[in-house]
């Protein structure tokens, strides 16, 4: 095609005055899904009369049924009139129920990450080195088991803790949270990956099956690791129907449920506590973002 | 050579049956088992008799009112809230593949929502959306009247619009992945050729998309039966009807463990999920084979 140079001009401006747009639609998109982020830091470090200044009106009614004439108005404040860690003084110092709180997701979440990955990169290395129909159903049985909706499994769950005797302990919730197949599919899609000229170039070098595993395999599979950890730590991290289900003793309750019973005197601390809350996933993020972006980058498709 | 010693992980025949064993064994364990075990629960009339019934308990569940709320409540929510959820990430994949700046930090942006811990999410979104809230404040301007978006038929769409606002980043991470992955070459030659943005978006980029779509589907619906979370935490174990979802029901049914109840509610359930995710491996064979390599 001809284009002369008269309609080029006008273009490359239309071209500009687009990009500018999308630019400012993207920007005020990122911004409103940014917004609570920044509202609960920024909340965080109100003092407890201000909280109440701005929200007493809706938590005020919500408590008491609706019944409390409130004629004030709800404040929606980014910037706090005044700086205070009292907040966080609170937190820390004054009610340890908070940190035990802090301290039960801990105790929940970690040992869920570490031994779902490490289990599930052993079974993903069998799903990427096996062949046959067998192992196939079984691949297959994981994809259904996955998919499953909590609202399927915890009966399943309920009844093995029952069985075990595991009910109303943490062990209810760390041991079928090690074995949700999620991780599993995900590494197995990567491993597949792997080109085979890779394996056998190393097998004709001598390495045994262990070896091809640790330091072919694994190495390969790092940010795929790392973003699977991520989605199942933050999915554990926010972990709302198990705890309710399988533990009846709400001093083992996590903080995420926990958080969300605080009570309207405490309103003010809700933001302090989930910003300390936010901390961890924060971290993970700002060090993981570039994995999560590239670890998962291949696995289009659900079969693998 | 001298390979003498078989050790048995050197042996490439047993090896990764050892690797499967731990994570089978769990599964088994876990889910496979006790499933087993419901489905014999959903046919017997209770666990002490153990008299056979069938499909009687089937019948009753079906019958439930509440569930049937619950399950048509779900569904629907479904329904309107994946395709939305696959669509909107798309869009904004290709907002951000437009060559547009800050690329970077508007994906960080869009991620941000995963990481907020849900009971602050719920705070703000009560903020938001009470009676008395910020909506209603800025709908006042207009002359809008206020509307209790939590306790009327309008919580739905405020159940929807938070469903988007946490998963449309993720969603959003793995279509900008896969745009990134479709062969420039071909974007190139469809443009000599002359092929409108219209063509390259439907004949070919479409094409290359179609597993990250189905992927994200399935994500998403996983996802949108999580959203119980955020409802439960808005609004407690008995919310306004049309926010009553199958999860509260099974809650409600477990404080006073019925077990024929719940375990005919989750066969349903998974009967019902079997099949879409049969649908949609029937959907990928059909049109992901020509693009994946």
């Amino acid at each position: 095609m001809i284009k002369s140079k008269k309609t080029k001009a006008p273009k490359r401006k239309r071209y500009r005055l687009v990009t500018a747009l999308l630019t400012v639609i993207a920007a005020v998109s990122a911004a409103i899904f940014l917004l609570p982020t920044v509202l609960t830091i920024a909340n965080s470090f109100m003092s407890a009369s201000e909280i109440n200044a701005n929200y007493g009106a809706i938590f005020a009614t919500t408590e008491k049924g609706g019944k409390v004439f409130v004629s004030e108005k709800i404040n929606l404040k980014f910037i706090p009139d005044m700086v205070s860690f009292s907040q966080y003084f609170t937190v820390l110092f004054k009610s340890p129920d908070y940190l035990l709180k802090f301290w039960n997701s801990v105790i929940l979440v970690v040992p869920i990450v570490i031994f779902q990955l490490a289990t599930a990169s052993l079974a993903a290395y069998a799903f990427a080195r096996l062949k046959g129909r067998l192992k196939e159903i079984i691949f297959f049985v994981y994809i259904i088991v996955m998919l499953m909706p909590y609202q399927v499994t915890l009966v399943p769950n309920y009844l093995v803790s029952d069985w075990l005797g595991i009910l109303d302990t943490r062990l209810a919730i760390i041991l079928p949270g090690i074995f949700t197949p999620f991780a599993v599919f995900i590494l197995s899609k990567i491993m597949r990956r792997i080109p085979p000229a890779l394996i056998e170039a190393a097998k004709l070098d001598g390495a045994g099956e262990l070896q091809i595993f640790t330091y072919i395999c694994m190495p390969l599979c790092k940010s795929a690791l790392f973003s699977v950890a991520i989605l199942v730590f933050i999915d554990y991290w926010n972990m709302v129907e198990q705890p309710l289900i399988l533990l009846s003793d709400t001093n083992l309750y996590p903080l995420s449920v926990f958080l969300s019973r605080i009570n309207t005197g405490e309103i003010g601390l809700a933001f302090a506590v989930a910003t300390i809350y936010m901390i961890p996933a924060l971290l993970l993020f700002l060090y993981g973002e570039d994995y999560l972006v590239e670890g998962i980058a291949y696995s289009g498709g659900i079969k693998g | 050579m001298k390979v003498k010693r078989k050790n048995i992980l050197k042996n490439d025949k047993v090896f990764p049956y050892l690797c499967l064993a731990p994570s089978l064994i769990g599964v088994m364990i876990f889910f496979i088992v006790p499933f087993a075990v419901i489905i014999y629960y959903s046919m017997v009339d209770n666990p002490i008799s153990k008299e056979f019934v069938f499909l009687q308990n089937y019948v009753n569940i079906l019958k439930n009112t509440a569930f049937r709320k619950a399950a048509v409540n779900t569904l629907t929510f479904s329904l309107i809230s994946v395709p939305l959820a696959v669509v909107l990430s798309m869009l904004l994949a290709m907002l951000l593949d437009c060559k547009i700046p800050f690329v970077s930090q508007f994906r960080t942006g869009f991620l941000c929502p995963m990481m907020v811990p849900i009971a602050s999410v719920v705070l703000i979104w009560q903020v938001v959306f009470h009676y008395n809230g910020v909506l209603n404040d800025f709908l006042a301007n207009f002359g809008v009247d206020k509307i209790d978006w939590l306790k009327s038929d309008k919580g739905q769409i405020v159940v929807v619009l938070l469903f988007l606002w946490k998963n449309l980043g993720y969603n959003m991470i793995l279509f900008l992945s896969a745009l990134n992955n479709i062969p420039k070459d071909v974007i190139e030659v469809a443009t000599l050729e002359g092929a409108g943005a219209f063509y390259k978006f439907f004949r070919i980029k479409l094409r290359y998309l179609s597993p990250t779509i189905l992927f994200v589907t399935v994500l998403s619906l996983i996802n949108s039966f999580k959203v119980f979370r955020e409802v439960y935490l808005l609004t407690g174990d008995y919310p306004y009807d049309s926010l009553y979802m199958l999860q509260h029901f099974m809650n409600n049914t477990f404080r006073n463990i019925d077990y024929q109840k719940l375990s005919s509610a989750a066969i349903l359930m998974s009967i019902v999920m079997i099949i879409i995710i049969g649908a949609l491996f029937i959907a990928e064979n059909k049109f992901g084979e020509d693009v994946e390599g």
